[in-house]
């Protein structure tokens, strides 16, 4: 059997079988195998096609093309269906539904949309998606076992439908490799709003009330999505008279700008690109695997993918500035609003659109050098951002707080836990790793350009070394003993997800080079890399990255251990001096959150309404 | 490598903390001067750094040093990078590692002063940073090339078509050379609000490592003043030690500003004259 059909309908067996699997450790058995099975999967697609550069893949279309249509029914239903309790002045929310689903399945039935029998396509990007949903995502999945147990055990109120969360996973995985491997847009349409049935399931979970509201917003916002995917597949099919993407992106530009779009729009509006960015801060009210797998690492790339995708149109057009534009400023705002936050999931998300924007603003441009440091942000981003999300979930779970100020001294109770959140902090922002080389490569590809791009991301860049490098040393501050927090709690497949993740971040963090070298280079024809002094300079901060740990694991002699200066005598807590009047006084410390410059209230609102014009102006640009 | 370039580098190594503990030197005497004071021998640095090294290592505990050794390791890569004639932009993010490795040292000690200190240290690198990102992106944009050396060797002098960026990037210095009135986070003089900022649980020979970090820091800045002057390099040493002089006059005659007015004024001077100078080469003159 081939690798990609595999990849694509494997993922339905274990969504099945774990609906209706009761047991934990059944469903643990189930989910490391499957998992096992996807990522040989992956491992053995990239192998396969990775010298062979973009193929279509033969494959008996009418049959599956009847089964995308009646799927196509099939979730209109199901979303008209979620939609019932809804108040009757949300009309428009299943109205939405009726209109998209309408269009595309009367045209499908009707013979509207024209014949194609190259639905499947592959090249180096589809497989970089691949091996991240495959490895990534498996990983994630195996520590949700583990985490939705302690979950119910610490949320008894919550109805324990884990069940339908672990299949919805699987459900996922299967809409995911169908974005990456169709070639026809009405197949990737189809898959598009599986990936948004799943994340509805997912937020909405514990049925609170926030969490529910927080679903139908997640709900609105990406079938707005939905909508424009769905016209742009109409006017892709009527006028330029085919729904084929890579013959799309070939076309002459001013043919196919607005379907392309369009599309842009739905991937940017799935990428949680602002005015969007609601639903995703919306939905770290989820278990944090839904966060970790849908919200961080893989359903949102699926939007900047198809942006991806679109950027040989974009580049050197107006709108494709725009489209730059739009990714700036989500990239910059979000950095910023990220440092007034001090809750740990919030900080990611809105990390997550800042990085996002980022990606987006590289698609924007679409010159060779800038996709490649696209590709490279995708990857690092997945795995980091997986890392560190699954990570607060487990201090969450030991600590019963997600907030940074109580991960203060971390270190000093949880070494083992620190030493990953550091490792992924570390992926996130520090120099030679990946995050901060991609920074680099965009700084160096948009110098050549317009002056406005490179402070955009400089000053973005800047906003967020803050506010990392301000939670990576409260995570390190040394407080002494403290009664260390057994890690106990903490079960296998959760250090399973944790120390696979770790160890995927390291090596991406080193073998970058060789990522740029054999993959990307070929799909987009540029290795900044190339220079010779490049490469030896990042291969110098690489192995320099090899000594603080040497450093720290010498005992220097000789050392006279004291107290902390407190401006007044110290006493035997930590935490107190005696004061002049010969009390003891206590101390304490909290972060700073420029709040004054920073906060919600301050910048939320603006961002909305200047993207919500730049989203307008990007459509008529090319009128202009 | 080649042997210049090599050369360069153990040079580097060699003399910028003489280099830079002179100017240390040179600076208390100018400073004591424009007080009506003597001021100590240009030498005093270097009996200070010494006596430093040979005192007991005081801890409070025993990790916050070595990120202090990290932050010098990396200050001297980054150094080394820039006369290896590597890309700029990686000099500039080797040095903002070494910067991220001593505000990881002062919340190390979890001690009020020194993580206080360590917030003030992360403000003062998030308004410094963009004018110095920004300013390798102006460099670029005349020269047509990051590499130091390719910089270095051009034919004309890049401050003519840059002289915004030059005077935000000699603004952006006061706050990256820890002078007056952006002595924020810590401070040469004895006694701050802060007691000695994010410095304050150091003392000894970390200290001492602190102290020669910042020989090195002063060095490679100024270095990167005299990119500005592309092969012209004795205009460039001239220039160099005329803003040091500013430096040290604006270091006597100001006092300690709050954060708020540095972040704002340096990221306003960062967009008017940073931006806005290439904004003005890009759409005017079409560079």
């Amino acid at each position: 059997m081939d690798w990609v059909t595999f990849l694509i309908l494997f993922p339905l067996i274990p969504a099945v079988i774990l609906l209706f699997t009761k047991s934990v450790q059944l469903q643990r058995v189930v989910v490391l195998v499957s998992s096992a099975l996807i990522i040989l999967g992956s491992v053995g697609l990239a192998c396969n096609y990775m010298q062979a550069g973009g193929t279509y893949l033969p494959i008996s279309s009418g049959f599956f093309n009847g089964l995308v249509i009646l799927g196509d029914i099939v979730l209109a239903l199901v979303f008209l269906y979620v939609c019932r309790k809804l108040p009757i002045k949300k009309y428009w929310i299943p109205l939405m539904v009726v209109i998209q689903y309408g269009m595309v399945v009367t045209a499908d039935l009707t013979g509207g949309i024209p014949e194609t029998n190259r639905y499947l396509y592959i090249d180096n990007l589809s497989i970089v998606m691949a091996l991240i949903i495959g490895v990534v995502g498996s990983l994630i999945a195996v520590y949700t076992v583990g985490y939705m147990q302690h979950y119910h055990e610490q949320h008894k109120e919550i109805k324990d439908r884990r069940c339908t969360f672990i299949a919805a996973i699987y459900l996922f995985f299967f809409a995911m490799y169908g974005i990456i491997f169709s070639n026809s847009i009405t197949w990737i349409y189809f898959f598009w709003e599986i990936t948004t049935l799943c994340s509805f399931i997912m937020i909405g979970y514990s049925r609170k009330e926030e969490a529910v509201h927080n679903s139908f917003r997640a709900l609105w916002m990406l079938l707005l999505g939905g909508l424009a995917f769905s016209v742009g597949i109409m006017y892709a099919a009527n006028y330029c008279g085919t729904i084929e993407l890579q013959k799309l992106v070939t076309m002459k530009q001013s043919l196919v700008i607005f379907p392309i779009l369009l599309l842009c729009f739905a991937g940017m509006n799935k990428a949680a690109q602002f005015p969007f960015g609601g639903w995703l801060l919306g939905a770290m009210v989820a278990p944090t695997p839904s966060s970790a797998l849908l919200h961080s690492s893989t359903m949102v790339k699926a939007g900047v993918y198809l942006v991806l995708r679109c950027s040989p149109i974009l580049q050197g057009t107006a709108s494709g500035a725009i489209v730059a534009f739009i990714g700036g400023t989500s990239f910059v705002m979000c950095s910023a609003l990220a440092i007034s936050q001090s809750k740990g999931k919030p900080i990611l998300a809105y990390s997550t659109i800042a990085n996002l924007g980022l990606i987006v603003l590289c698609a924007g441009i679409g010159t060779s050098f800038t996709l490649w440091a696209a590709l490279l942000l995708i990857i690092f981003h997945a795995v980091a951002k997986a890392l560190m999300f699954i990570s607060v979930g487990t201090v969450d779970h030991q600590t019963g707080s997600q907030d940074v100020e109580d991960m203060h001294g971390l270190v000093s109770r949880m070494p083992i836990l620190t030493f990953t959140m550091l490792i992924g902090l570390g992926g996130m922002f520090l120099a030679p790793f990946g995050m901060l080389i991609s920074k680099w490569a965009v700084i160096e590809a948009l110098a050549v350009r317009n002056p406005v791009y490179p402070p955009i991301v400089i000053f973005g860049g800047s906003l967020m070394l803050f506010f990392w490098t301000k939670w990576m040393g409260t995570l390190i501050s040394v407080v002494g003993k403290q009664p260390p927090i057994k890690a106990k709690g903490i079960g296998f497949d959760e250090w399973l997800g944790l120390g696979g993740l770790s160890i995927l971040t390291i090596a991406a963090c080193v073998g970058f080079p060789w990522i740029g070298h054999y993959w990307i280079q070929p799909l987009y024809g540029w290795n900044p890399m190339l220079s010779e002094r490049i490469e030896v300079s990042v291969a110098l901060m690489l192995g320099l990255m090899l000594l603080p740990p040497l450093i720290f694991a010498c005992r220097w002699k000789r050392l006279v251990h004291t107290e902390p200066y407190l401006s007044g005598l110290n006493v035997e807590n930590k935490y107190e001096y005696l004061g002049s009047l010969g009390a003891p006084r206590r101390w304490s410390f909290g972060n700073y959150y420029i709040n004054k410059y920073f906060s919600e209230a301050k910048l939320f609102k603006g961002t909305i309404i200047g993207t919500t014009l730049l989203w307008i102006l990007m459509f008529f640009m090319e009128n202009l | 490598m080649t042997t210049t370039s090599t050369i360069l580098v153990i040079l580097f190594i060699i003399l910028a903390p003489v280099i830079g503990g002179i100017i240390s030197g040179g600076d208390r005497i100018i400073s004591a001067k424009m007080q009506s004071r003597v001021g100590p021998p240009i030498v005093q640095p270097f009996y200070d750094v010494l006596k430093l090294m040979g005192k007991e290592n005081l801890v409070v505990n025993r990790y916050h040093g070595d990120y202090m050794i990290c932050f010098l390791i990396f200050t001297i890569v980054s150094g080394c990078l820039f006369f290896g004639g590597n890309n700029l932009l990686l000099v500039i993010f080797a040095l903002i590692v070494a910067g991220v490795f001593l505000v990881l040292a002062a919340y190390c000690t979890n001690s009020p002063y020194a993580l206080i200190g360590a917030e003030r240290e992360l403000l003062q690198m998030l308004a410094a940073e963009p004018m110095i990102i920004l300013s390798a992106v102006g460099l670029y944009v005349v020269t047509g090339t990051f590499d130091v050396y390719g910089i270095a060797n051009c034919q004309h002098i890049p401050i003519i078509y840059l002289p915004g960026v030059f005077i935000a990037l000699t603004y952006v210095l006061t706050i990256k050379l820890r002078k007056s009135p952006f002595d924020l986070s810590t401070s040469h003089h004895a006694h701050q609000e802060l007691v000695k900022g994010l410095t304050t649980e150091f003392a000894g020979p970390s200290l001492g490592l602190f102290e020669i970090a910042h020989w090195y820091e002063t060095v490679l800045l100024l270095a990167m003043i005299f990119l500005f002057f592309g092969s012209y390099w004795i205009l460039g040493i001239i220039l160099a030690v005329i803003i040091y002089f500013i430096e040290i006059l604006i270091d006597n005659i100001n006092a300690r500003i709050k954060w708020e007015l540095m972040l704002i004024s340096a990221w306003a001077v960062t967009l008017i004259l940073g931006v806005g100078n290439l904004m003005i080469l890009y759409f005017v003159f079409h560079i």
